[in-house]
């Protein structure tokens, strides 16, 4: 079983654990994920791992409620155990076939979005320890929706901060920011931006304004995550891919962003009965 | 000496009630009918049947006692050369192994070989429960690790666990059994009734299992060689990628891999409302291909109450599928579109299916593979309205294992190569079933995991 050693609220609605996975904790890299699963009529559940630690034997994911099945997870106390997690998952990230000699004089900019903190993080700290330049965005829509400013202030060299509604940070998104940095003289070698979809498109759009070469690391549906199914397939420069296997990360010029977010949206009435059925009725679907 | 009667019939399920439910098709036989249909057998001095066994059970023998009325018997031979035969009995292609090859078939009807293995399997399990537990064979300190806990996986771990190595197996899912578990529907192949219980057969024999271990990435074969003791590895990961059709409009809110229907509703039970897995409920699905998969993809979709229309390229003949399949799936009210080929899925302006445009197809002249091959008709393009597309057109296999893993040899469609006995270009590494073969049957994965069985026994004798 795997036990929560530590459990912490980060906001009204996201959640940090910090969970016994002492083979996933041995062969994590940044830009993998894994799955968890709670109860015996549990779902599978793709999260992005957000740190591990080898010795312990841990890994720390970040899970935001945003249906029954996350609902469940979160549910969860210290002392109780997740069902299942299998991982790490995908391949991690593509600077990871780097030496890091060559990433030492590196200039990296991340940009995430709401619980995109989360994995940005374990790839920021590697890049930083490393010696790299590194700085990152985060951006949600509201104070509450904004997490790990703490740590990631120690992994990285500046950090900015925006919401939508201007609660915390510059008022604006993420796009506004990435155009000012660049604007302002910054010469980024690579771009990674991480969260929700729709903010992953138009990272991507300002990245191409900019002319700054962009990663994005893809959240699409799955079933178990190790190539089976392909209903985690998008188009990436024509191609069908797979998230699960082939990614999750990938190009940004390159994703049909707009299939994937159709894509996302399948289960959508299936999702919205089960929330009602189970009292998440304030959950908001877009 | 042989009873000149007709093959006994099996009882099922009235058509009309089970297209409603997923409780299984087919009933089998009581006590009564396997002594009675195990009488047909003639006792063959030279048995063809067991010759065109994957895994070369004794099946006079265990027809035998059938006959006597000792089914304790009949089992215990069967389990000299199957560790699951509640599952083989219920889908092997008999008919074109044992029973495909049985003297009374030339003419008339062969013995019903399958049936009376599922009887003899289901009836020990039923009346064995709380009797004495099968021994853990004596251990000869050799660790072995089997990767994969479909069913040559499991026929490997069964028969080496037997030889008294303590076997690990490494399963990527959260639950066991493979294809077993995650590809054959319930109303074919009852879960907690069979599987399960199949499956802790071998547990009884000191077979452990880490499931959530996806080998390539949460461990490399080279880790469990060098660093956890392990002395050899069985690969018998399975070919589990799908293959869609590389028609435009795949990726249509509605198109599914058959893996992913069948996955979501066998492994995560989305049939039953406690569930947490979602599945797509259309009122007309289309399925496409003609082997089991795409019968049980549609019979599945049947249950969960679409009007189901199956697509396939070429004739009735030519279905891949087993015959007995295509016959349940015919009585349950799915309907044949045959010599049809899709060539678009059509989608609404939102991006879901609505409809997908098919060509007409006739059989040419034979192909490599000695089956008529189909071509279009020209300006034969027709549409059949459908909320749903599911594509059941074969696996392929999943490059991990060879990507990390050094020297591993592969062919061009990423087929592990072995030579010899089951052994791979890699030391110590041993590999079976589809993964080595390309998809293909139970049954002859098991044979495959037999095999390497053997084989990992005389390469771990001879070094260690």
């Amino acid at each position: 079983m795997y036990k929560i050693l530590k459990k912490e609220q980060l906001t009204p609605l996201i959640f940090s654990m910090e969970v016994e996975a002492p083979r996933i904790a041995q062969s994590a890299k940044p830009g993998q994920f894994l799955i968890v699963r709670c109860g015996e009529m549990g779902e599978r559940v793709p999260l992005t791992i957000c740190d591990f630690d080898r010795e312990k034997g841990t890994v720390r994911i970040v899970i935001q409620i945003a249906g029954v099945s996350s609902n469940k997870v979160c549910s969860l106390s210290e002392g109780d155990s997740l069902t299942d997690i299998t991982g790490p998952l995908g391949k991690p990230s593509d600077f990871m076939d780097f030496t890091p000699d060559s990433l030492k004089h590196s200039h990296y900019l991340f940009v995430a979005g709401g619980v995109g903190a989360a994995p940005v993080y374990p790839q920021a700290k590697y890049l930083h320890s490393l010696g790299a330049k590194v700085d990152v965005i985060i951006g949600a829509r509201n104070k509450d929706l904004i997490i790990m400013e703490e740590e990631m202030k120690k992994v990285c060299t500046n950090l900015f901060i925006c919401t939508d509604d201007g609660t915390k940070g510059e008022k604006g998104n993420v796009t506004v920011l990435m155009e000012r940095l660049v604007n302002e003289g910054n010469k980024y070698d690579m771009c990674v931006a991480i969260g929700p979809m729709i903010m992953m498109k138009f990272a991507t759009l300002m990245a191409k304004k900019c002319n700054l070469p962009i990663i994005v690391s893809l959240n699409t549906l799955m079933v178990d995550g190790t190539g089976m199914c392909g209903a985690c397939r998008v188009s990436v420069g024509g191609k069908t891919m797979f998230a699960c296997v082939d990614g999750p990360e990938f190009n940004g010029y390159d994703v049909d962003f707009d299939e994937a977010l159709r894509r996302q949206t399948l289960y959508r009435k299936e999702e919205q009965q089960a929330d009602a059925e189970a009292g998440l009725n304030f959950l908001v679907r877009k | 000496m042989a009873n000149k009667i007709d093959r006994v019939p099996v009882r099922e399920q009235d058509p009309k009630v089970r297209a409603t439910n997923f409780e299984e098709v087919c009933y089998g036989y009581n006590a009564e009918e396997a002594v009675l249909e195990a009488s047909r057998c003639l006792n063959c001095k030279k048995p063809r049947c067991v010759e065109s066994c994957p895994v070369g059970i004794k099946i006079p023998n265990f027809i035998a006692e059938v006959f006597k009325g000792d089914f304790n018997k009949a089992f215990d031979i069967i389990s000299e050369d199957s560790s699951l035969p509640a599952i083989c009995g219920r889908v092997c292609p008999q008919e074109t192994q044992c029973e495909g090859s049985c003297i009374l078939g030339v003419k008339g009807q062969p013995v019903s070989i399958g049936k009376l293995e599922r009887f003899v399997a289901d009836h020990h399990r039923e009346n064995s429960e709380g009797g004495k537990p099968v021994g853990v064979p004596k251990s000869n300190g050799h660790k072995v690790a089997v990767i994969g806990s479909g069913p040559s996986g499991l026929a490997c771990a069964s028969d080496l666990a037997k030889m008294g190595y303590s076997v690990t197996i490494f399963e990527s899912l959260h639950k066991a059994g493979g294809v077993l578990t995650y590809g054959i529907p319930e109303f074919r192949l009852p879960k907690k009734k069979v599987v399960e219980k199949e499956l802790q057969s071998l547990f009884d024999l000191g077979v452990k299992i880490e499931t959530n271990v996806f080998v390539g990435r949460t461990v490399t074969i080279d880790d469990l060689l060098n660093k956890e003791g392990f002395k050899a590895v069985f690969v018998g990961t399975g070919a589990g990628l799908p293959l869609f059709l590389n028609i435009p409009g795949e990726n249509l809110n509605g198109v599914f891999s058959a893996n992913e229907y069948l996955t979501r509703n066998n492994l995560m039970q989305a049939f039953d409302k406690k569930s947490d897995s979602p599945i797509f409920h259309a009122k007309r699905v289309c399925v496409v291909g003609g082997g089991n998969v795409a019968m049980d993809a549609a019979r599945t979709a049947l249950r969960l109450g679409a009007d189901v229309t199956i697509i396939y390229r070429r004739g009735e003949k030519e279905l891949p599928a087993r015959a007995e399949e295509v016959h349940h799936a015919k009585q349950e009210g799915v309907k044949f579109q045959l010599l049809t080929n899709p060539t678009r899925v059509i989608g609404d302006e939102n991006g879901w299916v609505k409809g997908v445009e098919c060509i007409r197809m006739e059989l040419g002249e034979p192909d490599e593979s000695g089956r008529r091959s189909p071509q279009p008709v020209a300006g034969s393009e027709f549409v059949i309205d459908t909320d749903a597309l599911i594509v059941a057109l074969g696996t392929k296999i999943n490059r991990l294992i060879a990507d990390t893993t050094p020297n591993l040899e592969t062919d061009k469609k990423g087929r592990l190569v072995t030579s010899g006995e089951t052994a791979t270009s890699r030391a110590g590494v041993f590999a079976g079933g589809d993964v080595v073969t390309g998809a293909a049957t139970v049954i002859l994965a098991m044979g495959e995991g037999r095999r390497a069985a053997k084989a990992i026994d005389r390469y771990i004798k001879e070094r260690y």
